[in-house]
C-alpha cells in the first residue's frame, strides 16, 4: 500500500528516537551526589570515581558532547594511541576496500570459469562448500604465520571474507543465463570473447551484484573483530583502546560512526546495482 | 532433377532409455526438401519434435542420425546463413532495441563502421513498423513489439534461410493477424526462404506454400505434405472467401484432429506409409468439397479479386 502521508515514517522514527534517548537518559540519570572522599584524592581520580556511585555509563547528553568533539576535529593525530576517530575510520576503510578489491579481481573471474564449465564446478564445490563457513578470524593465526605483517593479515582476512559471497554468486549467474540468450548468441556466429562480455557479463550482472553486496557487508563485520586483534590502527582497535580506557561514550560513537559507514557502502553498492539491473 | 535448396534427409532423434531398454525415439525418418523461395510450415501436435526438428536445421541441437544439406553444404553448428525467430523473442533486456539488431548485424558484417551498422538496422527495424521504438527496452515494449524486432533481428542479417519457432504463439489474436500480414508481406517483397513451426491451421494456410504434416511422436514421421495451391497473393481479409480454404483446412484439421495417430508401428496407415516420400497431397484442388455458399454479393466481389481460384474450384 503506498502511503498518501510521506511524512508520516520519518515523524513516528523520530518519535522512536526521542523515546530511545528518553529511556535512556532516565536510566543514567543520578542526582548530583555529594564528594564523599577527601578533596585532594577526588580531583586526583575525578569527580565521577570519586563519588563512588556514578556508573560508568554515560548520558546521553555525554554521548552527545563527545560526538560533537569527534566531529569537530576527526583527523587530528597526537600519537599512537591518540588518532582522531575519523583517522581510524579511514584505515578501516582503506583495509576493507584493499581486501575487497583484491578479492573480486580473484572471484569474478574464477566465478565465471566455474559457472560457465560444469566439470571445474563439481571438481572445486567441495572445496568452496568446506572453507566457505570457516570463520574469517579463524585463518587470523595463519595469515599471521606466514606473512608475518598484522597490518597485511587483516587485509587478507577480509580477502577471504568477501571472496566466497563473490565467488559463489557469479558462479551461479554465470551458470544460469538464460538458454536462448546463450542461443541467440550462437546462431549470429558471436565470438565467445564478445558472448563473454557482452551476454554473460551483463545478464550475470545483477546477481555478481548482489554477492558484491553482501561482501562488503561482511568485510565491513570482520574488519572491527580483525582490528581488535591486530591493533595498532583501525576504528576496531579504538573500540578496544576506548574499552581499556573505560570510555563508553568513544564507545557508543564509535559504534554509530561504524553503522554510518557500513550503511554508506550498502548504499553506494546498491546504486551500482541499480545500474546493472534490468527488466524482463 | 535438381537438389533443393534445403534438403534433410532419414533425420532421426532418439535419447537413451533406462537400462536394458530401448531408446526412446521422438522421431525418424524424415526426410523433406525446400526450394529456394519456398515458404514451408511444420504442424504436428505436442511432442512430435518439431522444436527439435528446428534445432537441428539452426545448428544448435544434433540429430541422433541423418544428415541436413543446405545449399550444398552439411549444417554442422550454427550459422549466420540461418536466422532464428525464437519462440519466446530472446531479446537481451538490456539493450534497446536497436542494439538489440545491431548486435547481429556487427555479427555479420564486423567490417562495417558503427554508422553502417545502425542504419542498417534501422532501416530493417523500420521495415516492422519500430522506427519509432529504437531506444526502448525490450522490457518496455508489448509483446507484438518484442516478437518484431526478434523478426527484424532474423532478417536484419540476411539469412540464406529463416527458421521461425511458433513466432506468434504468446500473442494475442488481433497482434497476430497484424503480424502475420507484415511477415507475409517482407517474405512476399524479399523471397525468403522460410521455415516454421506453427500450431495455428490457419496461418500455416495464409503464409505456406506447404505445410508438413507430422504424426504424432514417439517415432513420429512426416504422414503428408500439403501443397497451398492458393494463388500466393493472399491477404488475410479475403483468403477465407476463397472455396480453396475450407477444403486445405478441413484437410489440415482432420489431420490434427482424427489421423495424427495413426501413423504409430502397427497401424494400417503406416504400414502402406513410405516417409522416404511423403504423400504430396492438394486438397485445395479437389472438387466437390463442403464450401459454405456465400451471399450473391461477396461471391461476386471474391470472384473479381480471385478469378484463378474461382476458376479451379
Amino acid at each position: 500500500m503506498k502511503s498518501a502521508r510521506p511524512w508520516l515514517a520519518p515523524l513516528l522514527s523520530a518519535l522512536f528516537l526521542a523515546l530511545l534517548v528518553g529511556v535512556w537518559y532516565l536510566a543514567t540519570y543520578q542526582p548530583a551526589a555529594e564528594a564523599t572522599v577527601d578533596s585532594e584524592y577526588a580531583a586526583l581520580v575525578g569527580q565521577a570515581a570519586s563519588t563512588g556511585a556514578k556508573s560508568a555509563m554515560p548520558t546521553p547528553g555525554e554521548v552527545g558532547a563527545k560526538l560533537w568533539e569527534h566531529l569537530s576535529d576527526p583527523f587530528y593525530d597526537r600519537g599512537t594511541n591518540d588518532k582522531g576517530i575519523g583517522i581510524q575510520l579511514l584505515y578501516s576503510i582503506g583495509r576493507v576496500l584493499l581486501g575487497f578489491g583484491l578479492a573480486a579481481l580473484v572471484a569474478i573471474p574464477l566465478g565465471f570459469v566455474i559457472g560457465m564449465s560444469p566439470l571445474i564446478y563439481k571438481a572445486l564445490d567441495p572445496f568452496i562448500q568446506v572453507l566457505k563457513p570457516v570463520s574469517p578470524l579463524a585463518w587470523m593465526p595463519l595469515a599471521l604465520y606466514t606473512i608475518k605483517d598484522s597490518g597485511i593479515s587483516a587485509i587478507f582476512v577480509i580477502f577471504i571474507c568477501s571472496l566466497w559471497p563473490m565467488l559463489v554468486n557469479t558462479a551461479f549467474g554465470v551458470a544460469g543465463v538464460r538458454r536462448d540468450w546463450l542461443n541467440v548468441a550462437r546462431t549470429l556466429e558471436v565470438s565467445r570473447l564478445r558472448t563473454a562480455f557482452q551476454v554473460i557479463l551483463p545478464a550475470a550482472a545483477p546477481t555478481i551484484m548482489t554477492g558484491m553486496r553482501i561482501s562488503i557487508g561482511i568485510a565491513w563485520l570482520v574488519i572491527v573483530a580483525a582490528e581488535m586483534l591486530v591493533g595498532g590502527t583501525g576504528i576496531g582497535y579504538f573500540v578496544w583502546n576506548e574499552w581499556n580506557n573505560l570510555s563508553i561514550a568513544n564507545i557508543i560513537s564509535a559504534i554509530l560512526f561504524i553503522g554510518l559507514i557500513g550503511m554508506a557502502l550498502d548504499t553506494l553498492l546498491a546504486r551500482l546495482a541499480r545500474a546493472v539491473t534490468y527488466r524482463e | 532433377m535438381t537438389q533443393p535448396f534445403l534438403k534433410v534427409e532419414a533425420l532421426a532423434k532418439r535419447y537413451p532409455g533406462p537400462a536394458g531398454k530401448p531408446a526412446n525415439t521422438v522421431f525418424e525418418n524424415i526426410h523433406f526438401g525446400i526450394a529456394k523461395g519456398e515458404f514451408a510450415c511444420i504442424v504436428g501436435h505436442s511432442g512430435c519434435g518439431k522444436t527439435t526438428i528446428l534445432n537441428v536445421l539452426a545448428g544448435l541441437d544434433e540429430a541422433s542420425e541423418g544428415v541436413v544439406i543446405m545449399d550444398g553444404r552439411e549444417v554442422r553448428g550454427p550459422s549466420l546463413d540461418r536466422g532464428v525467430v525464437f519462440q519466446g523473442h530472446a531479446l537481451l533486456p538490456w539493450l534497446s532495441t536497436l542494439k538489440n539488431v545491431e548486435f547481429g548485424v556487427r555479427s555479420r558484417w564486423p567490417q562495417w563502421t558503427p554508422k553502417q551498422i545502425e542504419a542498417h538496422s534501422i532501416r530493417y527495424l523500420e521495415m516492422v513498423g519500430l522506427g519509432h521504438a529504437l531506444h526502448k527496452k525490450p522490457a518496455e515494449l508489448s509483446g507484438g513489439m518484442k516478437q518484431r524486432v526478434g523478426i527484424a533481428r532474423a532478417f536484419a542479417i540476411q539469412p540464406k534461410m529463416l527458421l521461425l519457432d511458433e513466432p506468434f504463439g504468446a500473442l494475442d489474436a488481433l497482434t497476430r493477424g497484424t503480424i502475420q500480414d507484415e511477415l507475409l508481406a517482407i517474405v512476399q517483397a524479399t523471397h525468403q526462404t522460410v521455415f516454421m513451426i506453427t500450431h495455428d491451421v490457419d496461418e500455416a494456410i495464409l503464409l505456406a506454400d506447404k505445410v508438413l504434416l507430422m504424426s504424432n511422436g514417439p517415432h513420429a514421421r512426416i504422414a503428408e505434405i500439403v501443397d497451398i495451391t492458393m494463388p500466393r497473393d493472399r491477404s488475410r481479409a479475403t483468403i477465407h472467401h476463397d472455396p480453396q480454404y475450407y477444403r486445405i483446412r478441413n484437410h489440415l484439421v482432420d489431420f490434427l484432429v482424427n489421423r495424427s495417430r495413426d501413423y504409430a508401428a502397427g497401424e494400417p496407415a503406416a504400414a502402406a506409409h513410405d516417409p522416404r516420400n511423403p504423400p504430396l497431397v492438394r486438397p485445395g484442388l479437389e472438387g466437390g468439397a463442403e464450401v459454405l455458399p456465400l451471399s450473391a454479393g461477396t461471391a461476386a466481389a471474391v470472384s473479381l479479386l480471385k478469378p484463378l481460384s474461382s476458376a479451379s474450384a
